[in-house]
This record gives structure tokens, C-alpha cells and sequence, in this order.
């Protein structure tokens, strides 16, 4: 711990201090806190720092290998370049639910045992969510609460899994997962619900575009990324992955197609590029692992690159819309500009860095001779292109003339979609700056006289495709139905069948009660009443007044002994119903709960008792 | 601007247009003679195959999702908004199922 300062935390604890902070100070310290945190990682050497003994488990804080590493210096980077992006922004809470959110993403990637995983997992998605949450326009605060519902659901399935690992193995440690059944299955879910694999993907494609136009850039990169480090480091070889993974890529372009808000658009195709991803880990030979390492690195840049782009487009029309959008290049130039690049890149076009990530993929799946995996990655590779790279550019900047009096968006926005941009084709022109910190060593030479035709071929005859069928993409002004349905409207469903069959059900009970219970049990106290004025007291009368013909005894006898009995037996009953009236109030949910509490009660006297009379107990062990 | 003037002059688009199909021709030509170091799959050594793949691609993409979204995914912007089934009695509860045309 001494030796070695977490990133993580660095951020975290960093960032408590920047509401204390004012101006350029503040701006400075904002983009310096992750350099710092990024140079710090660069001075680190591999090995275990951190560890932490609690509750008879070891806690690794800080397991550091080439793996966790590569993950921490693009986390650290882009970080940097998102800050600078978001320099302009007056709301301190955003910035510190973007630092948050980026050291937990780091605790997330050095984490090296369950427990402390699980802690910095469900911080990533509760400050996320402040991302959202800052955006003004009223979609947002609905997205978000559907955003942090999801990933709490995510979360208890990852945390089912780790007790029921702790508890089978004995050891939280994080590594290649060896647990059968259940527990493997529930970690997955947990895993890939935030890789946004369909059907749990809905969450990313509702809340991401009602982010902040800064947020988004930090929600796009972190969450999902983080779930591709875990899926590599545990899932590593899980064939179902490779199957998931294609179906992702081809899920995102599908619904591209049909979208009309830009940053959606641009979310689904986050599915689709994860989709890649997935895949290779699925495939988990020591080349696919690289290739989804080196995508994700890329996807991060890129892809932070685009939003960025969409962002500023926003920023500066106040629109967000296809529909709306159009002609944009004669006032925004620069921002065209460097959303080509991030286009170009997520195309996989040659000298730019998807074409030298994207291609190990699909090279490694080759490899394996899964000609299925290969098509239909290279299928949606065309998509990529269709999308982010023809028809967003198109209908944004070019297309019909919306006539929108916009300008360039802040010095401090360009220059983060500039360093974005560089890293993008630095990375494309000098593929071993990123090959050299992957996790294994690289035999794989994407720039080859086939590779590199083919590679335009297909980019190139998507673009004649995407010119011919130019009318039938038209954008329209709708929204796509998704996943997300189910607990949208489900959930609205779900209050209709509480406010009506549930509510009349309570009715009915209770009118049942009323009829079957409480009446006949007045009938029958009015009935005891009668018998006791006329036959008891008449019968009581008759003998005092017969047998002791009226004599002081008598009376004695009548007043104290027998009244007395009778008032006390009566106090006693009037006593009682008050008691048990207040019990019988008639409403479901109370005797649901005093049914609980005797349930709890009971266990517990079994409990107790168990022991001590085991002939009084109905379990026979 | 430059490239105002190109886009806004038919002239010019038309010589972008030709030049794109130069290269086009260029890339499928290019691919017969182009040595293959990796050729796995029988397609591998097709020319041309990566262009009319990425045609093929691109149109089926397009229509696929086009026809999956008409019959039924895409609904009109304020769908969500809109009270769902048996929230509202009279006759308006259907107006989901609208698509917006």
C-alpha cells in the first residue's frame, strides 16, 4: 500500500477537492489529477500491492499485470482528454461523478479478489448515473432512475454469485472462473448485463444519449469496457460468449438503421463494436485475447471521439435529431473533421485504429476456422460504416440545408476531440505502440497487401451501396421499440395490476370478512347478552329471591359474588375485544405482516428449542 | 470554402462521382493480382469477393432492418408518453399500436 499509490483512489479522493477549487486553477487541477494518475500507472511494475486482510479473506487492491495494466493507462487517457473536454462545465457535481466513476472503473480493473470488485462495481454505476441525472431536459431524470434500477439488478446477480462462490470455494480470489451451475452463471449475468449484451443491453442505448453532452463521453468509454477487462480475465474460452458476441454486433447495426437521435445511434453501435469484443473472448485463444484488449482500446478512443463530435453538434444546435439536423459543414468544419476520423476509425479503415484492433478479432476467429464468426463480423464491420461513418455525417453536416445558425463549440472541446483524433491515428499509422502492451505478444501483421484491399473493398462498396440506396435511408422521426419495453411499459402494467385487481382483491377480503366474521360474531355477542339479562340474571333473581326469600345474605350474595363474577367476566371480554379490534383492522398487508412476524416468531422458538425437547418438535431430523 | 464550391457545383459532384467509381474498378482489379499470405476459407482466394461481399453487405443491412422495423419496432417519438393499455377506458387505449407514417 505504501509503496504504491491506487489510481483509483487517486481520483476518487482527488476529487473532493475540486469544489474547493476556483477558475484555472481548477481547470488545471481537473485535467491534471488523471495525468497524474496516468503517469503514475506508466512508473508502475507489475505485481500485487494492496492487500488487505478483512474478515479472514484477502483483499487485493492493486493486482497489477499486463492485463489489468493496459486497461488502466486508456482509462487514465482518456480520462485526461474527457476533462478537457468538459472544461467548460460550471457544475462541479458532474466532474465529480466523472472522476468518481473513473476510479471506480480503475478499482473495478485492479481489483484482485471479488469482494473489492464488488465494492468499486456498484460505485461505477451510482455515480454514472450524476451524469445523467445533470442533463435538463425531462427524459433524463426517468432514464437515469431506469439506468441505476438495471445495473442494481446486475449488481445482486454478481453479488449472488460471489456469496455462493465464497461459500463452494472458500475464496473470493478474481481470476479464471472455476465455479459450476449457478454461481457461474449469475457472475456472467452480472458481467454481461453491463457489456450491454441483448437482451440486457437496453439500459445503455436508453440512458446514454440523455446524458450530458460531456457525461456521455465519460459513460461510453468506462462501463462497458470495465465488463470487457472482467469477461477477458474470468470468462476467458466460453464458447456461449463467441455466439453472444456476433449477435451484439449485428444487434447494434440492426437498430442503428432505424434511429433518428444521433447519440443513439451512436450507443447501439456501442453494442455492436463490444460485440467484438465479446466474441473474442469467447474465442479466448491468446490472439483473440489480444484482439479484444487492442478493440477495446481503440473503441474507447474512437468511440469517446464520436460522442464527442454528436456532443458538439448539440452543444452548438441544441438539437439532437437526424431529422432536424443537416448542411452542418459549412459552419462546423473542424468538428466534421474530427468526426471523420473517429468514423474512419470505428470503420476500420487502414491507417486509422480500428483496422489494426478490429481486424485481430476477426483474424483470431479465422484462426479457429469458425467461417460462420467471420462473415458475420465482417457483415456488420460494413454496417460500422454505413452508419457511423455515411449516413450520421451525411444527415448532420451534409444532406438537406436545416438552415441552423451554428457555430464551433469551445477552444477546450476541440481540443479534446484533437487529442482523441491523434491518439486514433497514431495508434493506426504505429499499430506496435498499442500491440506491445497487450496482454500476450503479438504475431499479427494487419498491414498486408490482401488485408488492406480487402478491407477497402468492403468499406468502399458499402459506401456504393449506402449512395444507391440513399432515399431508403432517410431518416424518420421515430423511436425504436427494445428491451427496455418490458420494464417500461411491463412495469406501468405491473402498477395498473396493483392499482386495480390487487386493490379489489384487499376489497374483497375485506368485505368477505365483514359479512363472514365480524357479523355473525355480533349476532352471536347479542345473543350472549340476551341470555344473560333474561335467563342468567332471571334465573339468579329468581333464586336469590326464592331461596332466600329476599334475606340480607341474599343480596350480599347477589350484588358482590354472582354480579361480581358476571362484571368481571364481562370487563374481561370488553377488554379483550378492544385488544383484539385494533389486530383485526381488515386490511391485507397488516395480516400479511403479523402472519410474517408469527412465521419469524415461530422459527425462532424452533430454534430455541430444538434441543432441549426434541419430542415436542413436529421436524423429525 | 473549398468545399462549399465542390458541393454546391453539379460539375464538380459529377467528377467526385467519377472518380469514386475509378477507384472502385481500381480495388476489384487490383484484387486479382494482389498475393494472399492468409487464405483460410475457400473465399479467400476469390477476387473480388471482399467488394461484392461489402455490397451485398451494406443493401442487406438496409432492407432487413427497414422491413423489421415497418413491421412493428418503430413507433412514433411520443410512445412512451402515451397512457398504456387499460390505463384509459374509452376507445383512445389503442392509440399505441399508431405507427407514425
Amino acid at each position: 500500500m505504501i509503496n504504491w499509490l491506487h489510481p483509483g483512489l487517486l481520483l476518487i479522493f482527488g476529487a473532493l477537492l475540486v469544489p474547493f477549487l476556483k477558475g484555472r486553477v481548477k481547470q488545471g487541477y481537473l485535467v491534471l489529477l488523471p495525468s497524474a494518475a496516468f503517469v503514475n500507472l506508466v512508473l508502475t511494475a507489475p505485481g500485487r500491492y494492496g492487500v488487505v486482510h478483512f474478515l479472514g479473506q484477502e483483499l487485493v487492491f492493486g493486482r497489477v499485470d499486463r492485463l489489468s495494466l493496459i486497461f488502466g493507462y486508456v482509462f487514465t487517457l482518456m480520462a485526461a482528454i474527457g476533462m478537457v473536454y468538459a472544461l467548460h462545465v460550471k457544475e462541479d457535481r458532474q466532474h465529480l461523478a466523472a472522476l468518481v466513476y473513473v476510479g471506480a472503473s480503475l478499482g473495478v480493473v485492479f481489483a484482485g479478489d471479488y469482494f473489492s470488485l464488488f465494492i468499486f462495481w456498484e460505485m461505477m454505476a451510482f455515480s454514472s448515473v450524476f451524469l445523467i441525472w445533470s442533463q435538463k431536459w425531462k427524459e433524463a431524470a426517468g432514464a437515469g432512475f431506469r439506468y441505476i434500477l438495471v445495473h442494481t439488478f446486475g449488481g445482486v446477480a454478481l453479488l449472488g454469485g460471489i456469496v455462493l462462490i465464497a461459500v463452494t470455494q472458500g475464496s473470493i480470489t478474481f481470476g479464471p472462473n472455476h465455479a459450476s451451475g449457478l454461481a457461474f452463471w449469475l457472475i456472467l449475468i452480472g458481467f454481461i448485463l453491463n457489456a450491454a449484451v441483448p437482451p440486457l443491453h437496453a439500459w445503455l442505448a436508453d440512458a446514454y444519449p440523455e446524458a450530458t453532452v460531456t457525461g456521455a463521453v465519460f459513460l461510453c468509454a468506462f462501463t462497458t469496457k470495465t465488463a470487457v477487462y472482467v469477461l477477458v480475465r474470468a470468462f476467458s474460452g466460453t464458447e456461449i460468449l463467441i455466439y453472444l458476441g456476433v449477435a451484439m454486433a449485428l444487434y447494434g447495426v440492426i437498430y442503428a438503421v432505424l434511429e433518428n437521435d444521433i447519440r443513439r445511434l451512436l450507443a447501439y453501435h456501442i453494442i455492436s463494436q463490444v460485440g467484438y469484443m465479446v466474441a473474442g473472448v469467447g474465442i479466448g485463444t491468446e490472439m483473440a485475447q489480444n484482439g479484444s484488449v487492442a478493440h477495446a482500446f481503440s473503441h474507447i478512443l474512437y468511440k469517446a471521439l464520436l460522442f464527442m463530435g454528436a456532443g458538439a453538434v448539440i452543444y452548438a444546435t441544441g438539437r439532437r435529431k437526424l431529422t432536424e439536423l443537416g448542411g452542418l459543414y459549412k459552419t462546423m468544419p473542424i468538428t466534421l473533421t474530427l468526426y471523420m476520423i473517429g468514423g474512419f476509425s470505428i470503420s476500420a479503415f487502414p491507417l486509422f485504429s480500428g483496422f489494426v484492433s478490429k481486424s485481430m478479432v476477426v483474424a483470431a476467429g479465422a484462426e479457429q476456422h469458425l467461417p460462420g464468426v467471420v462473415l458475420l463480423l465482417t457483415l456488420a464491420s460494413s454496417g460500422t460504416f454505413l452508419h457511423t461513418g455515411l449516413k450520421l455525417p451525411y444527415y448532420i453536416f451534409f444532406g438537406k440545408d436545416a438552415g441552423i445558425q451554428a457555430k464551433e463549440p469551445p477552444l477546450n472541446m476541440l481540443i479534446g476531440m484533437g487529442l482523441a483524433a491523434f491518439l486514433c491515428i497514431a495508434i493506426g499509422l504505429f499499430p506496435d505502440l498499442l500491440y506491445r502492451y497487450l496482454p500476450y505478444p503479438v504475431h499479427f501483421h494487419p498491414y498486408t497487401g490482401d488485408h488492406v484491399v480487402g478491407a477497402l473493398s468492403i468499406l468502399l462498396f458499402t459506401a456504393l451501396g449506402f449512395f444507391l440506396l440513399l432515399k431508403q435511408l432517410d431518416p424518420e422521426p421515430t423511436i425504436s421499440l427494445d428491451t427496455d419495453w418490458f420494464y417500461r411499459i411491463g412495469g406501468r402494467k405491473f402498477l395498473w395490476l396493483a392499482d386495480h385487481p390487487i386493490a379489489a382483491y384487499e376489497g374483497f377480503v375485506s368485505e368477505m370478512y365483514r359479512t363472514m366474521v365480524i357479523r355473525p360474531m355480533k349476532r352471536v355477542v347479542l345473543l350472549c347478552r340476551r341470555f344473560d339479562v333474561e335467563v342468567i340474571d332471571g334465573a339468579v333473581n329468581a333464586v336469590g329471591r326464592g331461596v332466600f326469600g329476599g334475606g340480607w345474605l341474599s343480596n350480599v350474595f347477589e350484588n358482590y359474588i354472582i354480579y361480581g363474577f358476571i362484571n368481571l367476566l364481562g370487563y374481561a371480554n370488553h377488554v379483550g375485544a378492544r385488544i383484539f379490534r385494533r389486530l383485526q383492522t381488515g386490511s391485507v398487508h397488516n395480516y400479511a405482516m403479523i402472519i410474517i412476524i408469527g412465521f419469524f416468531i415461530l422459527v425462532n422458538i424452533y430454534i430455541l428449542f430444538k434441543d432441549r425437547f426434541p419430542s415436542f418438535m413436529l421436524v423429525v431430523k | 470554402m473549398r468545399l462549399e464550391r465542390v458541393l454546391e457545383n453539379p460539375e464538380q459532384v459529377k467528377k467526385l462521382r467519377r472518380i469514386f467509381y475509378v477507384t472502385l474498378a481500381l480495388l476489384v482489379g487490383i484484387d486479382f493480382f494482389i498475393h494472399r499470405e492468409h487464405a483460410i476459407f475457400f473465399w479467400d482466394s476469390i477476387p473480388g469477393f471482399s467488394a461484392l461481399f461489402g455490397f451485398i453487405s451494406c443493401v442487406l443491412i438496409i432492407i432487413v432492418s427497414k422491413v423489421i422495423g415497418h413491421a412493428g419496432l418503430m413507433k412514433r417519438e411520443d410512445y412512451y408518453d402515451l397512457p398504456a393499455e387499460g390505463e384509459v377506458e374509452d376507445g383512445t387505449a389503442h392509440v399505441r399500436g399508431a405507427r407514425h407514417d
